[in-house]
């Protein structure tokens, strides 16, 4: 139905006249005022990441990246994305198929709970686990005893990202699979396929782009949270340092061409989030677009 | 348990709703119970005091002030970066649209590094404010560039599936009973993504009241004059004070759930508004 009414505004949008198009110069002044806000806010400071990473030469960029501490970084970050991620996939997974393949009471509220965490401010998030694993919380002294480390060692860091990062997947997941609605689920099981062939076969090609897309959008945020991983992590340098928290250090001890060097990977990974988002986004929106006019045919 | 759940012959449901609670909880509900219930170990005016002591009083100032100017800001030009990319054509437009999203992807602290060495005394833009007299860096209006960056995509992508869903009729007819084009935006248009509008401003809002990562650098951090509530929470951790930092996080967890409830309100009022239209 919207796509239907996308095509139309299109078509009537090349056809738009003298009467529903503002003048030129009125056309000039806001494409060129929306550009200089953009250019002010975002393309200027994300050029200045890279011409500062760079601004020294490369052989100080390269050097900055494989230094020890940089690499264990990496490799910390790594980890934490690749524990974070797939344990939300899971969850995103699940929790879709529940609410939107059946119908039952307080459907509203699990889907509010799900993105609670996008309304908690980082730091919260990161507090709210040393009040149940720090020396001083819940479970503190008992993991004292058992000389188990949760804050200020890495379960701690993937804890907190695994927070911050619960409803990336499942909040793009929900509307899709609501929207697919259960016929196609009901005639496989119908037909006499089991719960996981008609989960792989049926369900899951047809939400595979929006799986994608909230991986990408997850992976990113994984990788590059920065609150609520510096309350728990502790900044041990070689040990608990993730990416950003690197950054931090350098930046503090004004070792800025390195700041900016390890900075710059983080804004290459937002660039090739976005741009794998931009092809996704495309993949998800022309199959609709098939379909509709398959329907209207 | 047929009154809970409406019957289907799909199977899988026990399972996939068992986990999914058990993990939101244990994930999610459970460690923010925490923050609620560590703070009753607190008496009323205990908890009172920590909340509303001057320095905190000057965070809240700071924070509600500047997340409320940087939304206002986006407001604005959201809704004409969301009109451009919608309205108008223009060479680059498909890599602008895709870059709009940036602040979501790049990580905070990036962000507040850029920010502070662009808008530091010898930085590409504060070299030409600081001669005017405008100190950005360090001070109470780098925490609102900062926010500013961070609320960016927020109205532009909650304003731009509306405007790209109005009807063109609907002008043309405006147009033919005489309404001049700012007639039509006033009358036609503004109404149909007011809902929208506030929906992002709201969204906005409320990540800069939580921002941490990319206010930090550039604010300077002074007591009572350029410190953010976040920043507040983490300095009395640092200095054990655990009391102290759970009731200020239980101050912000029930602001975030009230903001939480109004977006809900608001994206409630922008379908009802659609579905009348």
């Amino acid at each position: 139905m919207t796509m239907a009414t996308n095509t139309l505004s299109s078509t009537s949008r090349v056809r738009r006249t003298l009467t529903t198009q503002e003048p030129s110069w009125v056309r000039r002044a806001l494409i060129g005022l929306a550009l200089a806000f953009l250019t002010l806010f975002l393309f200027v400071p994300l050029i200045l990441v890279f011409y500062e990473a760079l601004k020294k030469g490369v052989d100080v960029y390269f050097a900055a990246i494989i230094e020890p501490d940089a690499l264990s970084a990496i490799q910390l970050t790594l980890t934490v994305a690749a524990i974070a991620v797939p344990l939300n996939l899971v969850f995103g997974v699940a929790a879709a198929w529940a609410i939107a393949k059946f119908e039952f009471r307080g459907k509203n509220l699990l889907i509010t709970l799900i993105d609670l965490p996008f309304s908690v401010s980082p730091v919260v998030s990161g507090l709210i686990y040393v009040l149940i694993f720090g020396l001083q919380g819940w479970l503190g002294p008992w993991l004292a005893e058992h000389d188990i480390k949760v804050i200020f060692a890495v379960t701690g860091i993937v804890l907190a990202t695994v927070f911050v990062t619960v409803p990336f997947i499942a909040r793009e997941l929900i509307p899709l699979m609501q929207a697919q609605g259960t016929e196609e689920e009901e005639a496989a099981v119908a037909l006499g396929a089991n719960g996981w062939q008609t989960f792989s076969r049926v369900t899951l090609p047809n939400i595979k782009w929006g799986l994608l897309y909230g991986t990408i959008l997850c992976n990113a945020r994984a990788m590059g949270e920065f609150g609520a991983v510096s309350v728990v992590s502790g900044h041990i340098r070689g040990s608990t340092n993730t990416l950003p928290l690197h950054v931090e250090i350098l930046y503090n001890e004004y070792n800025f061409a390195a700041a900016f060097a390890v900075a710059s990977l983080l804004a290459l990974l937002a660039l090739v989030t976005l741009a794998l988002k931009t092809v996704v986004e495309s993949k998800i929106t022309q199959p609709k677009e098939n379909a509709d006019e398959h329907r209207s045919a | 348990m047929s009154t809970f759940k409406r019957h289907s012959i799909l199977p899988g449901f026990n399972l996939a709703l068992g986990f999914t609670l058990l993990y939101l909880s244990l994930i999610v509900l459970i460690p923010l119970s925490a923050a609620f219930i560590r703070t009753t170990e607190l008496s009323w005016q205990e908890f009172w005091f920590a909340v509303t002591t001057p320095r905190v009083m000057a965070s809240y100032r700071l924070t509600f002030g500047a997340s409320f100017a940087a939304a206002l800001v986006n407001a604005v030009f959201g809704l004409l970066v969301a009109w451009v990319l919608v309205r108008y054509r223009f060479p680059g437009k498909k890599l602008i649209d895709a870059l709009v999203d940036l602040p979501f992807a790049l990580p905070t602290a990036v962000a507040g590094i850029a920010l502070t060495a662009l808008y530091a005394g010898n930085g590409w833009i504060g070299q030409y404010l600081e001669p005017l007299g405008i100190k950005v860096a360090f001070t109470p209006i780098g925490v609102f560039v900062a926010l500013t960056f961070i609320g960016l995509p927020f109205v532009v992508r909650t304003v731009q599936p509306v405007l790209e869903d109005i009807e063109s009729e609907l002008e043309e007819a405006a147009a033919m009973l005489g309404a001049n084009r700012l007639q039509t935006f006033s009358r036609i248009i503004f109404p149909t993504i007011f809902p929208a509008l506030m929906t992002g401003f709201a969204l906005a809002f409320a990540r800069a009241i939580g921002e941490y990562g990319s206010v930090i650098f550039i604010a300077g951090n002074m007591p009572m004059v350029s410190e953010i509530t976040p920043l507040l929470i983490i300095t009395k951790l640092e200095q054990y004070d655990y009391a102290g930092a759970t009731a200020l996080a239980v101050v912000m967890l029930v602001i975030s759930f009230i903001l939480l409830l109004v977006i809900n309100l608001l994206q409630w009022w922008g379908r009802r508004r659609s579905a009348l239209a």
